[in-house]
């Protein structure tokens, strides 16, 4: 193995320090006491914003939106995405290409192509904004996430494992729960975390299936125009990494684990 | 020409009447009829895309014929699932489930069926010692060697005691000597249980060292069964004579410049006798002179491919010991029985 150049060296860093140190930024200003513009260096340091979040029952409104939201959509993915993988991950029929792109198109697609279709749907449809549509709306991506992540691992899943559980006598439901379930879990478990992940955060797609309730991302957007309590913003962004950042981590080393598994197979 | 099983008192433990399935415009088992007897071991034998794995998948139900019937013990099963029939496979991969230990692999078929787990895991016991592999329940499929695999891929097939196996190429990922030594194991296993067992193979040695009778698939049928002894010495059509062993074939008119009956023949290589320089012809025997074209060691025998001034070409195998004299291009003298040729129905 050949060692990498100072140069090549101070360039991976600059790449990394240029992903990574606004987020320091964001960090270091939910403690500043300045609370209309970001000076640099911050002129003093305090917990107070803590509080101040603490105490605002429109943040804790948002907080409360968008776990149910994001709960919701990853379940009905969940479910969809797992049987829509376990249709077209090992089946031949005639389009099951065009059908397997269209599973993935809503996340390939901007979201605010798939935002302004939700909308004019819903509105030919007549169905007035609520909580739901949001649910739906976030839905159409997170089944992706899903799906993703379950067809890759069921193709790799042997097909003879199917027929030896039911060569042994287990009917197709059995064979679901004792063995294809078990060698797929992971996987569903990562593409839900995923899949929360993604709808936690979502903007745009909300934007437009919102009525006048406000997700917490939708919320920080609004805040971020006042010019008042301005680290009020940063303290929730704060919290929001920690609520992504933990379960992408736990994704990733839950689908790390589940390939040694897979591969062990053979 | 194969026995009439028809005819036995037995019910066949497996039987097609006319059996075909097609995968588009694949034939890929094109009517086939076959018994095969309680207690036997039964080989089907052929190149890869022959139909033999595909009539072994309709057997277990994975696959559904599109004509004829297939019968277990006399009941008809098309359309019953691979589930419902007693029959069970050991899988050329072997499948065997990754996230569960030896001991609940063995196990499955009984908890699929809702036998407890103090009597399942007495039982997969049982079956583990039977494959000699005592006290290796608790370890993962990953941790076995590829023979050792085999052998669970085997306790768990027979824990639920089916009446007929299913072997699809089982032992095609060992290493020679494992094979030779799991060829007999098998053997002994089968003759113990005194199940029926249905082996695909695409390995002719394996076939007519452990099958009772055999099955040659070519093409989606059957062209020949019978005891191994039978297949390899009378074979009837060109591609059993080759696929079986290695011959040469002879036109009707080459087995009659032999001594032989007009007809299109088949002559083992080994049946072909050298001749030392002033020997005398033994009784009975054609002496043929012929100019050596090639020549291949191959341990205990020397192949020796000759062509004679009638333009026939033959291949000998010869004890390698005896063949002294022998280099390309030189002389050679063959002596063949007349009755050595084996009469073929057909030159295909």
């Amino acid at each position: 193995m050949t060692r990498a150049s100072l140069s090549l060296k101070l360039a991976a860093l600059a790449g990394l320090a240029f992903l990574h140190i606004p987020l320091l930024f964001i960090v270091l200003y939910a403690f500043t006491t300045e609370e209309r513009s970001y000076a640099f260096p911050p002129p003093g340091y305090t917990l107070k914003w803590f509080v101040v979040v603490w105490e605002r029952t429109d943040i804790w409104a948002a907080v409360g939106l968008s776990l149910r939201v994001a709960t919701l959509a990853t379940l009905i993915a969940l479910v969809l995405g797992t049987l829509a993988a376990g249709g077209l991950a090992r089946a031949k029929f005639f389009g099951r290409e065009p059908i397997s792109l269209l599973f993935v198109l809503p996340i390939a697609l901007p979201g605010i192509v798939t935002g302004i279709a939700l909308r004019q749907a819903f509105g030919l449809m007549e169905i007035p904004f609520s909580f739901w549509t949001i649910v739906l709306g976030h839905a159409t991506f997170c089944i992706v996430v899903v799906y993703n992540n379950a067809v890759a691992r069921l193709r790799r899943l042997s097909p003879s494992l199917i027929e030896a559980s039911m060569d042994l006598g287990a009917d197709a439901f059995q064979t679901f729960r004792l063995v294809v379930l078990p060698n797929v879990g992971t996987a569903l478990l990562a593409g839900g975390m995923l899949a929360f992940a993604l709808s936690f955060d979502e903007v745009i797609v909300t934007t437009f299936t919102a009525g006048q309730q406000s997700t917490l991302p939708i919320w920080m957007l609004s805040e971020l125009i006042r010019p008042r309590q301005r680290p009020v913003t940063n303290v929730v962004a704060v919290l929001v990494i920690a609520v992504t950042f933990l379960p992408i981590l736990a994704a990733y080393y839950l689908t790390r684990e589940g390939e040694a598994v897979a591969g062990s197979g053979k | 020409m194969h026995a009439n099983i028809d005819t036995a008192l037995e019910i066949p433990a497996v039987r097609f009447a006319g059996v075909a399935r097609h995968f588009g415009a694949v034939k890929a088992v094109d009517g086939v009829d076959l018994s095969i007897l309680p207690g036997e071991f039964f080989a089907m034998l052929g190149p890869s895309g022959s139909g033999k794995t595909t009539c072994l998948r309709l057997i277990a139900g994975f696959e559904q014929p599109d004509a004829g019937h297939i019968e277990i013990f006399g009941e008809k099963v098309e359309g019953l699932p691979p589930y419902r029939r007693a029959v069970n496979t050991v899988f050329q991969d072997y499948a065997l489930f990754p996230h569960l230990s030896v001991g609940d692999n063995v196990a499955y078929g009984l908890r699929v069926r809702g036998v407890g787990r103090a009597e399942r895991d007495k039982q997969a016991r049982e079956a583990l010692a039977m494959v000699k592999l005592t006290g290796m329940e608790s370890r993962r499929p990953a941790q076995l060697s590829g023979g050792q695999r085999q052998r669970v891929a085997l306790a768990r097939a027979l824990i639920v005691r089916p009446k007929v196996l299913l072997l699809d190429e089982p032992l095609g990922a060992l290493d020679l000597k494992l094979r030779e030594e799991m060829q007999l194991e098998l053997k002994g296993l089968q003759r113990t249980l005194g199940l029926s067992f249905v082996f695909v193979t695409h390995d002719q040695g394996e076939a007519l060292s452990m099958a009772d009778r055999v099955a040659v698939f070519n093409e989606g049928r059957i062209v020949q069964v019978g005891p191994p002894e039978e297949v390899y010495e009378r074979p009837r059509t060109r591609f059993v004579a080759n696929f079986v062993g290695s011959a040469n074939v002879l036109s009707a008119a080459e087995a009659q410049a032999l001594g032989a009956p007009a007809r299109p023949s088949s002559l083992r290589p080994e049946k072909i006798a050298l001749m030392s320089a002033g020997a005398s012809a033994p009784t009975g025997a054609v002496v043929l002179d012929a100019v050596i074209v090639d020549v291949s060691y191959q341990g205990p025998v020397r192949r020796i491919t000759a062509r004679t001034p009638a333009g026939l070409v033959l291949v000998a195998a010869v004890p390698a010991g005896q063949a002294g004299e022998i280099k390309r291009g030189g002389p050679v003298r063959f002596a063949v029985r007349s009755d050595a040729l084996q009469p073929m129905e057909s030159e295909e």
